[in-house]
């Protein structure tokens, strides 16, 4: 699947497109398919999302893994403070971060 | 240390002002992020994996206690509770959002601290010595030049678009604390025959992508013409420069494609045009920046000697404390390593403790170093047990100053868009390998840097153990090297050979250790083995 993620343009928090919004839970992240350019490009102009892009990632029982280890450490936050890891919203999904 | 007069005050005031207006005008649409991110770079504003980066100026590494009190606000107030020192003597805030950047600004600029050319294509912080003022081998302070260059080029124009960034380090010891040949252009003050002082001026060092140690262009360039020797080297440079790749901006590049030689002979070309413009410090304006760092005043007759009758103090005496060049003081290091902590980084309450310490017991100084630890540059030797309490307390007292577990590490892949790798996972699991205090006396002096990628933020190429981490195929890699160095017997570190995943660099640290223990003469630092007996007695201990 292909999601869509960028950083909020004030708060600089990461955020997916959920198909309709953004999340900064990957958990409600959508496959954008073949459609996020052209949602990307409406987004930025429309300042919900800043630095957007598309990735690669894995549709699993617990949700979207993002593909790349760098999507997942912006996913969840850094791996040496998980005091300060973004919880999951599913408080069931694993740690797939490494 | 330095006081802003009206100018500095004014001028960074404006320029709150101003990015307050570009922060405002990008979030209300009226530019986009091609327009603003040259801007924000340009006040030290990044944006990195999970928020905004801020990266605060420390010039020369120097701060008070109100500027660090201000720094452990911010760090409660905007950001997480916690700042992270960096590897070239500035403080760096991961959590920052946009619509506060402006208000950080305003905050830093009453305590007479900024962002500006923290990032972007400009002369950067110029660094200094962290024991500059107090270490007894300096000749002189070199701050004063320091600051005067950092006057100088602020808001420079010809130094406003340069090709890329440029960095400037300024000593005055022939023991090098600074990394002095691994920047573009660096200072060394020295005495000439006559007693009369200078510079040794090196240029064309970097690490990145492209490593190379900066070769000594000029043994002495009088103190009153420094600027237009600078200003000759950075118009080198911005005509020649191979803008069309961003590769091979930098100006190491340019000091290598043309030559040692050919580079000093236009350089001394533009030197002698540029003297002719008298655009270098008057004798009147050097004598006002010094005045700001004159020395303390320091107490005479104090007592020399230190009690050492409690083992752990006595311990961090031997490994923290540095002689001073007044009798009766000392210069107390500070670690911001603890034992599978998160190197640099200090949370607001320990920055709160080191003010207080630096307030009470070292006339009101702080400095930050290179390698991401604190300095108490003026403290009594009688105070010392007081201060290491005060230390101990905050969780500030290990005493593992450029031991093997004093790593430097970049943010690495854990905060930075750039990085392949995490860096602060390596760090952690070989301090906590090494973490045997009696192992770490008996390994000595070894200094060990690690970088999440080429451009080298973690310094590997200067570590006696450097470490690379790279991306291979989506999974992080670990490149070992060896044989590096960023003091004053500067040398590139070679790479050993295939690199490893994340537990399998420790192994390979732990081998190559290992290997020095067999090999090394009594007496005799890791790199001063590996010098002697080369790589390939070490590779066979890491590869097998």
């Amino acid at each position: 699947m292909r999601l869509l993620t960028g950083n909020d343009l004030k708060t600089g928090a990461v955020i997916w497109w959920t198909g309709r919004d953004w999340s900064v839970h990957v958990e409600d992240a959508a496959d954008a398919g073949e459609h996020g350019e052209a949602i990307l490009a409406a987004e930025e102009g429309a300042r919900r999302v800043n630095g957007g892009y598309m990735i690669d990632a894995i549709d699993t029982t617990q949700g979207p893994r993002p593909a790349h280890i760098k999507d997942r450490i912006r996913a969840r936050g850094p791996t040496v403070r998980p005091d300060l890891n973004l919880k999951p919203a599913d408080p069931a999904a694993g740690d797939w971060v490494i | 240390m330095y006081k802003y007069d009206q100018y500095d005050q004014a001028m960074v005031d404006a320029r709150v002002e101003d990015f307050r207006d570009q922060v405002r005008r990008r979030i209300a649409g009226d530019m986009n992020d091609d327009q603003f991110k040259p801007l924000r770079l340009k006040n030290g504003l990044y944006l990195q994996l999970h928020a905004y980066m801020l990266r605060v100026a420390i010039p020369y590494g120097t701060l008070n206690s109100r500027q660090l009190r201000k720094l452990a606000e911010i760090a409660r107030k905007y950001d997480r509770g916690y700042g992270h020192f960096t590897t070239r003597q500035n403080l760096q805030y991961h959590w920052i959002k946009l619509e506060d950047a402006p208000d950080i600004l305003a905050e830093l600029a009453t305590v007479e601290m900024h962002a500006i050319q923290t990032s972007g294509e400009s002369i950067r912080n110029i660094s200094a010595d962290q024991y500059a003022g107090a270490a007894a081998d300096e000749i002189c302070d070199p701050r004063p030049w320091a600051e005067l260059l950092r006057q100088a080029t602020s808001f420079h124009p010809e130094f406003s678009y340069l090709p890329r960034k440029f960095k400037i380090c300024v000593i005055s010891s022939p023991a090098d604390r600074a990394a002095l040949r691994w920047h573009d252009c660096a200072l060394r003050i020295v005495r000439n025959e006559a007693g009369e002082e200078g510079f040794e001026v090196y240029a064309g060092g970097g690490m990145g992508r492209t490593p190379f140690i900066a070769y000594k262009i000029r043994d002495f360039c009088p103190a009153a013409q420094i600027f237009s020797y600078i200003q000759a080297i950075l118009r080198v440079w911005n005509l020649h420069a191979r803008r069309d790749n961003i590769h091979k901006q930098r100006m190491k590049i340019l000091v290598h494609d043309l030559g040692e030689e050919e580079f000093r002979r236009q350089v001394e070309e533009a030197f002698q045009h540029f003297l002719t413009l008298d655009t270098d410090f008057p004798q009147a304006e050097y004598d006002r920046i010094a005045a700001y760092f004159t020395p303390p005043p320091f107490e005479t007759g104090l007592p020399d000697d230190i009690d050492r009758s409690d083992p752990d103090f006595a311990l961090w005496v031997d490994q923290q404390v540095i002689a001073h060049k007044t009798p009766g003081y000392a210069i107390a290091n500070i670690s911001l390593k603890p034992i599978g902590g998160i190197g640099g980084d200090a949370t607001a309450e320990q920055m709160e403790v080191v003010a207080d310490l630096a307030e009470r017991y070292s006339f009101d100084d702080v400095r930050v170093t290179h390698a991401q630890n604190l300095v108490l540059p003026h403290v009594r030797k009688q105070d010392l047990y007081a201060v290491w309490q005060a230390l101990h307390e905050a969780g500030l007292a290990d005493a593992n100053l450029d031991l093997v577990t004093d790593v430097i590490a970049c943010p690495g892949l854990d905060y930075c868009t750039l990085a392949n790798a995490r860096s602060i996972p390596v760090a952690q699991k070989i301090q906590r390998r090494f973490a045997e205090m009696e192992r770490q006396l008996d390994l000595g002096e070894l200094k060990i840097k690690i970088s999440g990628c080429i451009n080298a933020c973690g310094h590997h190429h200067a570590g006696h153990i450097g470490i690379l981490g790279v991306d291979r195929k989506g999974t992080e890699n670990y490149q070992l090297l060896l044989g590096g160095s960023g003091a004053e017997d500067t040398t590139q570190a070679k790479i050993t050979g295939p690199g490893f995943d994340e537990d399998g660099v420790v192994d390979a640290v732990e081998r190559a250790i290992e290997r020095y223990r067999e090999l090394r003469d009594p007496g005799e630092r890791f790199i001063d083995t590996y010098r002697r007996v080369g790589l390939d007695a070490f590779k066979e201990a890491i590869y097998g």
